[in-house]
């Protein structure tokens, strides 16, 4: 492998990295606030994605109008989606919201095979994304310098919300003790939607991204990046939204370049993170930028 | 004496239903045959499944991982070398798997046994963190094994999946397993471990404090889980002679979470209740997925229907009726009596 080539993979990966970070920072947050492995959102993923194909196809927006369009249709439906099957179970035992989060995960995607069938459509790509760069024979599609870039943009954003606001420190502190925070006058339902809201509408940012690198979208289509996602949430330290960021990174450039060293190996690619996700756990269960959330859950 | 009067009636009703299924198989049509086998593997793998969840309340996605591993281990030891050598037509079989050949009862033994092998390798790290991480780790699992089973051709014969396994599974095998299946776990439950089980599942920081070793009770619950679906696993396998990376998807374990949940969390009664409930309603509810006739009126089937169905009864049974039929109680021949007696003085 040259020089140019291994940028290549690179630039591959960080693309590819920056997908996974922006869903992970959602299962970060919701796990973060609730301890709640939240499985439908790869799902919520998906929806945000069909949305954003029907703005452009059905109600014929402009891209950006059903971009926007879309990830305010997933922040709605995750917070309809926390009010209507986990809020109900805050007090109950933590295996009955675990339960009816697999049960919400199983719903939107039968739901969503009956309504619009398993044949993949093909995904519509504006023009300003259909080009690419060629920069001494390395291969910038400029899908993948959108994407790291609004994945930064978007991570300093939540930073900044999360460190320099009221609603920031809420989160903060709910993360720390839900009870401590209600006493203290804070209105924790509210703070909770947000969560939702905001981990819902970056899932749909990345599964729109990742539909104009890979323009092919199925029901189905969450299922493998949300299990990555979460792999890179729990390898950059759960809880923390720029471990998400930095595992979904680390995950993505590893993927593509083991598959490009070893290409034997391109059918096990899945199984990957998956791997990880056992390794982190084994040798340093909090993750690159994890503190311990409080013992054992 | 009522211990003994107890075991007896136990025993009474066990030659019971053998009786019943003597009958069964030599007077009752091949369909209503194939569903009395899928009850037996259903209740066997929904007990051992409510065993982690219920019992121990770890929840956990394996059943479908870890159904595939019994399968694929067992067809490979049952089928014999020539039916091996016919099959691998894209990459011959590797070295020592492709003439070992033992009896049916040896094959779901030792699928059983890499099942649980397995459970344990995959439970080490979860739990000695976390268990929360339990059902990520195992539903990640059902992909990386369909994943594995593709791709490793020279074990599994890739997406062309294992064909003319041997029929053994009749009734006798299935229910002899289901039977012997609940006997154990339920003594499990009932036994020092199981009440230690229950400890970790209502206060884990509780039990810990109490001086239970709460990583090898869970270790204890989820590796005995993983043998009994690893031996179902060898059963359907042998009941429905081909096996295939496809045949093993996430709704396996939907449906056995649905039974669980229904019957009751931590109760094995209810999930006997439950499983012949869902395995005989399943059935019934293939006519949402076909047109209906309603008056004059035809309502066109919808394909996929019943997915939706189900999932819809899953969340609202867990956001209403939390405790399914049975809640954590048991079924026991005192209380039983005691309801009769009741009756009767009415």
């Amino acid at each position: 492998m040259n020089f140019s080539e291994v940028i290549q993979q690179l630039v591959n990966g960080i693309s590819l990295g920056s997908l996974y970070g922006l869903v992970a920072i959602g299962y970060t947050m919701v796990y973060g606030v609730l301890r709640l492995i939240n499985f439908a959102h790869g799902d919520i993923m998906m929806v945000g994605t069909y949305m954003a194909f029907f703005g452009v196809s059905a109600f014929l927006l402009p891209w950006w109008a059903s971009f926007i369009f879309a990830m305010v249709l997933a922040a709605l439906l995750g917070v309809v989606i926390d009010k209507v099957a986990y809020k109900p179970l805050r007090s109950a035992s933590r295996i009955s919201s675990l339960i009816t989060a697999i049960g919400v995960s199983f719903l939107l995607e039968n739901l969503f095979l009956v309504l619009f069938g398993g044949v993949p459509k093909a995904f519509p790509i504006p023009k300003l994304f259909a080009g690419s760069l060629n920069i001494g024979g390395v291969i910038l599609p400029f899908v993948s310098i959108f994407a790291p870039v609004l994945g930064i943009v978007f991570l300093l954003i939540l930073l900044q919300l999360l460190h320099h606001t009221k609603y920031g420190m809420a989160m903060r502190a709910l993360s720390l003790d839900i009870e401590t925070t209600r006493i203290m006058g804070v209105n924790v339902d509210a703070v909770i939607s947000l969560v939702f809201a905001i981990g819902s509408a970056l899932a749909a940012a990345g599964g729109i991204l990742w539909s104009l690198k890979y323009p092919s979208i199925n029901p189905l289509m969450g299922i493998l990046p949300g299990l990555k996602a979460f792999a890179a949430a729990v390898l950059g330290g759960i809880g923390d939204v720029t471990g998400a960021a930095i595992g979904g990174f680390i995950i993505g450039v590893s993927e593509i370049l083991i598959v490009a060293i070893f290409p034997e190996l391109a059918g096990y690619k899945d199984a990957f993170a998956f791997l990880l996700l056992i390794l982190v756990l084994l040798f340093k269960p909090t993750g690159i930028m994890g503190k311990d959330l409080g013992g054992r859950f | 004496m009522n211990k003994k009067r107890n075991s007896l009636l136990t025993i009474a009703s066990i030659v019971a239903l053998f009786l019943f299924l003597w009958y069964a198989s030599a007077h009752f049509n091949k369909y209503s045959i194939r569903i009395l086998n899928d009850i037996a593997i259903f209740m066997m793998l929904a007990v051992s499944y409510n065993l982690i969840n219920g019992v121990t309340g770890q929840f956990s996605l394996e059943p479908n991982g870890f159904t595939a591993i019994g399968a694929y281990v067992s067809s490979l030891l049952t089928l014999t070398a020539a039916q091996k050598h016919a099959m691998f037509i894209i990459v011959p079989m590797i070295h020592p798997l492709d003439t070992l050949h033992l009896p049916f009862l040896a094959a779901l033994i030792v699928g059983g046994l890499v099942t649980a092998l397995v459970g344990f390798i995959l439970a080490f790290p979860v739990f000695r963190v976390r268990g929360d991480y339990l059902a990520i780790v195992t539903l990640g699992f059902g992909l990386v094994i369909r994943v594995f089973s593709n791709n490793a051709i020279s074990v599994t014969n890739g997406p062309l999946g294992l064909k003319g396994i041997g029929a053994y599974t009749n009734l006798w095998w299935s229910w002899g397993w289901a039977v012997f299946s609940l006997i154990v776990i339920m003594r499990l439950v009932n036994s020092g471990y199981g009440r230690a089980m229950k400890a970790i599942r209502d206060d884990e920081d509780a039990a810990i404090a109490m001086g239970i070793n709460s990583f090898k009770i869970k270790m204890i619950a989820f590796v005995t889980s993983a043998f009994f679906e690893g031996v179902a696993g060898g059963l359907l396998a042998h009941l429905i002679t081909t096996i295939s990376p496809t045949l093993f998807t996430f709704f396996l374990t939907f449906n056995l979470l649905i039974i669980i949940v229904v019957g009751g969390l931590g109760s094995m009664t209810g999930t006997v209740i439950a499983t012949v409930m869902v395995v005989w309603g399943s059935e019934l509810l293939r006519v949402v997925d076909q047109p209906m006739h309603l008056f004059s009126f035809t309502i066109p089937g919808v394909p996929g229907m019943r997915m939706i169905l189900f999932s819809v009864l899953l969340i609202v049974i867990m956001l209403f009726a939390r405790e399914g039929i049975m809640g954590q109680k048991e079924f026991s021949w005192n209380g039983f009596l005691n309801f009769l007696r009741h009756r009767k003085q009415k």
